[in-house]
């Protein structure tokens, strides 16, 4: 376990020596990836990890992906796609092109749903999927788009909770204890590394999709992030969050107005 | 021991519940310690369970959020499939990571962050359950100087989570479910 004055040089390193800036990072849950990260790689103290940061090149993204969290699933909380599915994409769809941006994706499972929904829409011809992360290891784990097979049992009670028709199993091929999902629903999509915390708007966007990432960051950088995601959206755009996470006690509250409070839809205002 | 505690953790799992609706309507009224519930359970019934507990009991009791600032009298109950953290200024996180003992939220989660931001100004009290969940974590909060209390696993419908804690550390307090109200009473 590390002390609250590791904690803080342990954040100074990072930006000062490799660049990532956790500065604005909830303090209780990087405390508990470290403390976790300590006992998978056996780490004993804090001089220890720094000298292994410091002489082993590869070791830096190994902590970052481990100090953020990489844990995700396809339709997770399926309500909330049955509401993308009814009443978000519909308005959508109206647009010649459409254009949506998963932040954070991390493995790229919902990535992947949305892509499915899309496609049994007959709209993922005409749209771009931007899926972006911080960490390029997961983005890879996106492109290859292999799952665990085990996993799949969730993934298609969900897919039917969220109003999906088909069988789920026309969309993956079994292999061992994998399963590969169509790359045709990756066509469509655009994979890039971006860092929410310094990189700025990329691109104009229907749809942004950001969920169980805000929770990990205070008050100032979720307020950060809302403004790049009103500037990424076009003029009435919509933005999903996590189950449990709220524009409400946010400075950036004005830029956007409730769609779906429950399922966590927003839409810019302006 | 009156006024040292700021805050009170409750861990349960299964034949936890019927514990806490027996403590809730025998705390005082001006019971002012703030509490957390981390419950296993299921996805899908929280706001059952927050109304369920709403009906023993005056403390307002309502779904902890992230960012939310901790208040006296209240109860806070861990939010489905998230872990519940707090940080040092007494405000909640939450945390989707992996699941710890088959479990989000987890008791040991709570249990450890609780530590960190009260020290010993905490009392956590692990209830009944199958599983080992918050054992580990009991014992980090009496390493700290908080108070640790376990439902006694002989009279508890699950004695087997308890029981870990117990088997792991000297728990400062072992309690009959009809005990546990009378001893946060006096807090």
């Amino acid at each position: 376990m590390l002390n609250d004055n590791e904690l803080d040089r342990f954040i100074n390193d990072l930006w000062e020596m490799h660049g990532y800036d956790f500065t604005d990072y909830s303090k209780a849950s990087l405390q508990r990836r470290m403390s976790r990260l300590f006992l998978i790689d056996k780490i004993n103290d804090f001089p220890e990890f720094s000298s292994r940061l410091l002489n082993n090149p590869g070791y830096l993204q190994h902590v970052v992906e481990e100090i953020t969290v990489n844990v995700t699933e396809m339709f997770r909380d399926p309500l909330f796609y049955k509401a993308l599915r009814e009443t978000v994409i519909p308005i959508i769809a109206t647009h010649p092109f459409i254009r949506i941006w998963h932040a954070g994706c991390s493995t790229g499972e919902e990535v992947y749903s949305m892509a499915i929904i899309l496609k049994e829409m007959n709209l993922l011809h005409k749209t771009l999927l931007y899926a972006t992360d911080l960490n390029p290891n997961v983005l890879d784990v996106l492109k290859k788009g292999i799952f665990p097979l085990g996993h799949i049992k969730l993934f298609a009670e969900n897919y039917i909770a969220s109003g999906g028709e088909k069988d789920f199993s026309c969309y993956y091929t079994a292999k061992y204890d994998l399963a590969k999902f169509d790359q045709q629903l990756r066509e469509r999509v655009v994979v890039s590394t971006h860092n929410l915390v310094s990189d700025s708007s990329f691109n104009e966007f229907q749809l942004i999709l950001c969920r169980n990432v805000l929770i990990y960051f205070e008050s100032k950088l979720q307020d950060r992030v809302f403004r790049l995601f009103e500037q990424s959206l076009d003029s009435s755009g919509f933005l999903a969050l996590g189950a449990k996470e709220t524009l409400r006690y946010s400075n950036s509250s004005g830029l956007f107005k409730v769609f779906n409070l429950k399922e966590r839809i927003w839409r810019k205002s302006r | 021991m009156k006024g040292q505690y700021d805050m009170l953790v409750i861990g349960g799992s299964a034949g936890s519940l019927e514990v806490i609706l027996h403590m809730l309507p025998r705390l005082k009224p001006d019971f002012n310690v703030p509490m957390i519930i981390v419950m296993h359970r299921n996805r899908t019934n929280e706001t059952r369970l927050i109304n369920l507990l709403a009906t023993r009991t005056k403390l307002r009791v309502k779904e902890a959020e992230e960012k939310e600032t901790i208040v006296s009298g209240t109860i806070y109950i861990a939010p489905p499939d998230y872990h519940l953290l707090i940080e040092k200024n007494h405000s909640f996180s939450l945390d989707d990571s992996e699941r710890i003992h088959h479990s989000r939220p987890s008791i040991d989660v709570t249990f450890e962050s609780a530590s960190l931001a009260y020290g010993t100004a905490v009392v956590c009290i692990l209830l009944s359950g199958a599983n080992a969940d918050g054992a580990e974590s009991l014992r980090l909060i009496k390493q700290r100087g908080g108070l640790t209390v376990a439902q006694n696993p002989q009279s508890a419908e699950q004695g087997y989570m308890p029981q870990q804690a117990i088997n792991l550390f000297p728990v400062d307090l072992i309690l009959d479910k009809e005990d546990i109200a009378d001893i946060l009473n006096e807090l």
